[in-house]
């Protein structure tokens, strides 16, 4: 009988009967097993949805070539299923939201990070939780009835297109950008301000010079998240946009992206057809674009061990 | 120096603006979405079933399916999320093996909701054949939140001092009785807050409904079975704006709005401030 054993055995002898003791280790194991189990379907959920999605959206190049469905801008099936005005589209709507989004999230979160005194704090945190709250559609209806007509009467044209679609999407990055580039300013050591202030310079120079920099790869992981978002949002998109399969030549134009053309064809075509397998390679498209954007969040934030 | 100290009073208040512009913007948001919508709700608005043509319809089974597929969806996957969370915060070594859960996990949260919309389509519409289900549409939610229960819990679950587990484990607790009596215990709190923002995030979805529990809602008032249409609020308003006749469309849609914020703000204030108050009196601090 080895050391370890005599010890197991003294030890079941001293406060426990053996026989709950042997007990407790079981459901130990047990749960031990169940939560790894549970890690493990969690980890399993996205490869199956890379899977079936991939797999319903490749049957499309049995009918379509690659390169005229990533490249051609007509969408006119049978003849032609061309994507490339939706991926613009979303590139384009998206491009829009950041450029209002971001340099006003940035500032809210600096705001909030380093100069707001307690109780505006305190007022600004819920209400940026709020922002989250909501939801899309609740979102696309102010578009719709706010933003829509105030474009048509002052810019031109519908009012529908990636101009309005971008100023909604602008506002519903704002917590994200907020929040993500608030964390990474309040993860900086305080010795970093100290020693720039005691250098002599004041409130916005440290923050230009010093805070900034140090949490570039943050703030940029925060802007990238962002577009994560503003990418994949659907249905406020769709409200806004105008729901026409065509080059967004113009901002007021109506177009589409990927994701609002999904919602419009999807409940019009009979599951299997090729126009069918063609928006779920839209879908595929977009869950492409999403691995992409998690891999570079992972570069940019690792810079920063460095 | 008078332009150095120009500069920096400036900045601040730039940074003061963009303070009051992003809480302003949520205030014009909120208080147009009450101003439209309020008056829409009276009872009868929110018991009586839409009507497709004619005017006068409610939202009362979108409402009951709102809060029905939210709370299946919950079913589904807090066990998951919450085990999940728990073996990463608990167990997981830093190895391969957790290096993929973590990406994976992560991948998962970032996934557009119109994506999880068609896999679920595929899955429960498809696949097993249910067609529009209540039960498809709450699966299929539950995958939105599982990622992000995944994260909350482990964050809380980290945010535990050490010594609590050194303590429980130096009495002869075995690692699962730490768990459930020592840790679980002590972010109860947390815990709550990270299910009502989950919670909050499913409330308004409709992306992934749409595709999976469809567009039109059960003719008998509250309707648990799980292998019927539920349309939830957030479609239904969707629905309005983008296929509806009745004339009435633009009252219900803002009707629906004010519905829906408001369902949110309450949800968020029912469950979110007793958990602080338990927080404080559990920790003793604010």
């Amino acid at each position: 009988m080895d050391l370890a054993m005599r010890i197991k055995k003294k030890k079941s002898k001293a406060t426990m009967t053996s026989i709950s003791m042997s007990l407790q280790l079981r459901y130990d194991r047990f749960f031990k097993f169940v939560f790894f189990g549970s890690a493990a379907a969690v980890s399993l959920v996205i490869f199956t949805i890379i899977l079936f999605v991939a797999f319903q959206g490749l049957q499309t190049f049995k009918e379509a070539s690659a390169l005229d469905f990533f490249i051609n801008t007509t969408w006119s099936p049978p003849a032609h299923y061309g994507i490339f005005s939706f991926i613009f589209s979303s590139f384009a709507t998206t491009l829009l939201a950041l450029l209002i989004g971001a340099p006003l999230g940035l500032a809210g979160a600096i705001f909030m990070a380093k100069i707001a005194p307690q109780w505006v704090r305190d007022v600004l945190r819920p209400a940026t939780d709020l922002f989250v709250g909501i939801p899309s559609v609740v979102y696309g209806w102010i578009g719709m009835t706010i933003f829509v007509g105030i474009i048509r009467d002052n810019i031109g044209g519908s009012g529908f297109g990636v101009l309005a679609a971008g100023t909604v999407l602008s506002v519903m990055i704002l917590p994200t950008v907020i929040s993500i580039s608030e964390d990474s300013l309040r993860a900086l050591p305080q010795s970093l301000e100290e020693a720039s202030y005691a250098l002599g310079a004041n409130r916005w120079q440290t923050i230009r010079r010093v805070l900034l920099p140090a949490a570039s790869p943050g703030l940029l992981a925060a802007v990238i998240l962002a577009m994560a978002r503003a990418i994949g949002e659907t249905m406020a998109v769709q409200m806004v946009i105008g729901n026409s399969p065509q080059f967004p030549a113009s901002l007021v134009l109506p177009t589409a992206t990927l994701t609002s053309w999904i919602v419009v064809e999807m409940g019009n075509t009979p599951f299997g057809s090729t126009i069918n397998n063609a928006l779920f390679l839209m879908a595929f498209t977009l869950l492409g674009l999403s691995m992409a954007t998690i891999l570079l969040v992972r570069v940019v934030v690792r810079r920063r061990m460095v | 120096m008078n332009n150095r100290r120009f500069g920096d009073r400036l900045a601040t208040g730039l940074f003061w603006l963009a303070g009051a512009v992003i809480l302003g913007i949520l205030l014009f948001y909120l208080i147009f979405i009450f101003w439209k919508g309020i008056n829409v709700l009276t009872p009868h608005f929110l018991l009586s079933p839409p009507k497709e043509v004619a005017a006068g319809g409610g939202v009362g089974p979108e409402l009951f399916n709102t809060f029905y597929i939210l709370f299946l969806s919950l079913l589904f996957s807090l066990p998951v999320g919450l085990g999940a969370g728990i073996y990463l915060a608990e167990y997981a070594r830093s190895n391969r093996l957790t290096y993929i859960v973590r990406l994976s996990t992560e991948s998962l949260a970032t996934v557009p909701s119109i994506v999880l919309g068609l896999f679920g389509m595929i899955i429960f519409v498809n696949a097993i054949g249910l067609g529009f289900t209540i039960l498809g549409g709450a699966a299929t939610l539950a995958l939105l939140n599982l990622p992000v229960l995944v994260r909350v819990t482990e964050e809380t679950l980290r945010a535990v001092p050490f010594s609590y587990r050194e303590a429980s484990l130096a009495l002869g607790a075995t690692q699962w009785q730490t768990i459930r009596r020592v840790i679980l215990p002590a972010c109860f709190p947390g815990l709550i807050t990270g299910v009502t923002l989950v919670a909050g995030r499913a409330l308004g979805e409709s992306a992934i409904l749409i595709f999976t529990a469809g567009l039109s809602v059960s003719r008998h008032a509250f309707d648990f079975n799980l292998f019927v249409p539920g349309e939830t609020l957030a479609v239904h308003l969707w629905y309005v704006n983008a296929e509806a006749l009745a004339p009435d469309k633009d009252a219900i849609a803002a009707g629906t709005s004010a519905l829906l914020v408001l369902v949110v703000l309450i949800f968020n204030l029912a469950i979110g401030l007793p958990s602080r108050l338990l927080q404080r009196r559990l920790t003793g601090n604010k």
